[in-house]
């Protein structure tokens, strides 16, 4: 296996009321998420990275190249990125042909990795390259701006909230666009984002910020369950499981995933290569039993041990961390349950699942 | 062979013009596509100043435009005590007059069109690799195409109207400086309607045909660009 380099940022960007501050190595592959509330520096902390921020002092290195030091500033036009912006930023006088060719024109031929063929196939654009950006949607306007950052065959991609611009259906549209990219491409992503649900259902790792800081780091499946940070709060709050795809059960139009508590069905998947799955499980469609429960229309059941509990702001609530195998699970119960079943941390209990949504 | 509906005198005073208005707009672009990018983009405490200067001449009256730029470029002025040339009553002084009386008429066209580009249009453009110049000309260029057509037209069809100024540091002198506007009124000032009346009309014809080109170029560029 070939040790890939991480991406190693430190910068100090000082703004009117605004201190961006940030020292951290991300991994050099997957997806990072860069993930806080609206103002938290994340959509500055990307532009630094590609260039767009000559005022920001610190040091860059990607991929074992320095991009900024104490002696040197790369340009924006000579720094290997794809940006894809929030609004897409297509050029209005170009077709869609012409906007994705744009930067795979300014490239030397022997760098382009990526083929334009490849990327209007997989990012199903083929219908679309005679016609004017003003006449696409907005869900087919950012996939132009993701082909046309592509096509200069970056050595990272950054994304800034790609699809925050967009209405539910067309979200729906991109996101499986986007799981391919991040399937079949081996290119490190830098995603900004402040929707957990996206986050959790791309990301590998992930940046927490707050305020132009760095709040915690690590994989998304960590950062995610960890209790002393805010992501455990609040109704959005979940957990990642990663399992094997066991069988199908075409009857039921069921799949099953193995995992080292018992197994969890899920709607049938479609794609029969996917050989791993990977769920989000919302803390509040999780119970706990003391025993194995009896027969029920849940089926999903997964023996696990209890290693954490916490505290929930709602004051009738509190959050159970689940431990199966390395994996973790989260359950917000009552305080009343929690007094009744008399849970301690280091307890054995069943966890049921009311609801999976597959990622 | 010379048609006989023109003298000779007004037809080089015409061919003085065009050429005046010619030259002036090439420069009027060399100089204001700079200037109003800078203009459109900075944050200086000295912009609204020299947005002030540059939109003096539409209100000043010619002729004291005219009067300062003789005391500059007279033979007393500070050009030719510095060395340079004398530069009134030439074809060059006539150019550095309408060079000024024409800028906001090039400037705030160009200015408008530039501030229109979003800076995110620009940074896509640098991050899909162009480099400041090839972003110039790929991007700024072609999406303010309006602005410099109505530059350039509004910049030649106000140089050719001008009159004050060229009086002032231009004289009348026919084949060096005498222009239209001044050949007119000296047509005038003789009684010499017929003459008078067969250079209005013709620069009446050529202001409303400019003018009537740029706006059916325009509307057509506004069906493209949205």
């Amino acid at each position: 296996m070939t040790r890939v380099m991480p991406i190693a940022m430190r910068f100090d960007l000082q703004r009117a009321e605004f201190r961006l501050t940030v020292d951290v190595e991300v991994p050099g592959q997957g997806v990072t998420a860069l993930f806080g509330r609206s103002g938290c520096g994340k959509t500055t902390l990307l532009r630094c990275v590609a260039g767009l921020e000559p005022t920001v002092r610190g040091r860059l290195r990607v991929h074992g190249e320095a991009w900024q030091d104490a002696e040197r500033f790369v340009p924006a036009h000579q720094r290997p990125v794809g940006y894809v912006f929030q609004e897409g930023q297509l050029f209005p006088h170009l077709t869609v042909l012409g906007n994705l060719l744009y930067g795979y024109r300014r490239i030397p031929a022997e760098r382009r990795i990526v083929q334009p063929d490849d990327v209007t196939r997989l990012l199903g654009l083929e219908g679309l390259l005679e016609r004017r950006t003003s006449q696409i949607s907005g869900g087919q306007r950012q996939r132009v701006a993701m082909g046309r950052a592509l096509l200069t065959s970056p050595r990272v991609l950054l994304m800034d909230e790609p699809l925050a611009a967009l209405d539910q259906i067309s979200k729906a549209e991109i996101l499986p666009y986007l799981e391919r990219l991040h399937e079949e491409l081996s290119i490190p992503v830098l995603y900004v984002s402040h929707a957990i649900e996206e986050v959790a259902r791309l990301a590998d790792h992930m940046l927490l910020m707050e305020e132009g800081r760095i709040q915690a780091q690590g994989p998304l499946r960590d950062l995610i369950t960890r209790a002393d940070l805010p992501l455990v709060h609040g109704e959005q709050a979940s957990a990642v499981l990663i399992g094997d795809a066991l069988s199908h059960l075409d009857d039921d139009h069921l799949s099953c995933i193995h995992l080292p508590g018992g197994m969890l069905y899920v709607p049938r998947v479609t794609d029969p290569n996917r050989d791993q799955l990977r769920v989000r499980v919302l803390a509040r469609d999780v119970s706990v039993a003391r025993q194995p429960p009896l027969p029920s229309s849940i089926l999903n059941c997964l023996q696990c041990e209890v290693v954490e509990i916490v505290d929930d702001p709602h004051p009738g609530h509190c959050l159970l961390k689940l431990k199966l195998g390395e994996q973790h699970l989260l359950s917000r119960i009552t305080r009343r349950s929690r007094q009744q079943l008399a849970l301690e941390t280091g307890d054995t209990v069943w966890a049921s699942v009311k609801g999976v949504a597959l990622t | 062979m010379m048609p006989e509906w023109i003298s000779p005198q007004d037809l080089e005073a015409l061919w003085l013009t065009l050429r005046l208005a010619g030259v002036s707009t090439v420069v009027l672009l060399i100089l204001s596509t700079p200037l109003a990018l800078w203009l459109a983009r900075t944050k200086s405490r000295f912009k609204l100043a020299i947005e002030s200067v540059v939109a003096l001449p539409l209100v000043l009256p010619p002729t004291v435009l005219g009067f300062y730029l003789l005391l500059l470029l007279g033979s007393q002025g500070p050009i030719q005590a510095l060395g340079g040339p004398a530069l009134a009553f030439t074809f060059t002084g006539l150019v550095i007059g309408s060079v000024f009386y024409s800028l906001p008429f090039v400037v705030q066209p160009l200015q408008n069109a530039f501030a229109g580009i979003e800076r995110g249009t620009l940074e896509a453009a640098a991050c899909l690799r162009a480099g400041p110049w090839d972003r110039f000309c790929s991007i700024v260029l072609p999406l303010s195409q309006r602005g410099f057509l109505t530059a350039i037209t509004l910049g030649f069809a106000h140089t050719l109207g001008e009159f004050g100024v060229v009086l002032m540091i231009g004289g009348n002198i026919p084949g060096e400086t005498q222009v239209v506007s001044i050949a007119i009124y000296d047509h005038v000032e003789a009684v010499d309607y017929a003459s008078a009346h067969v250079l209005s009309g013709l620069l009446l014809a050529l202001s409303f045909l400019m003018l009537f080109a740029l706006y059916t170029i325009n509307g057509r560029i506004k069906m493209v660009l949205p």
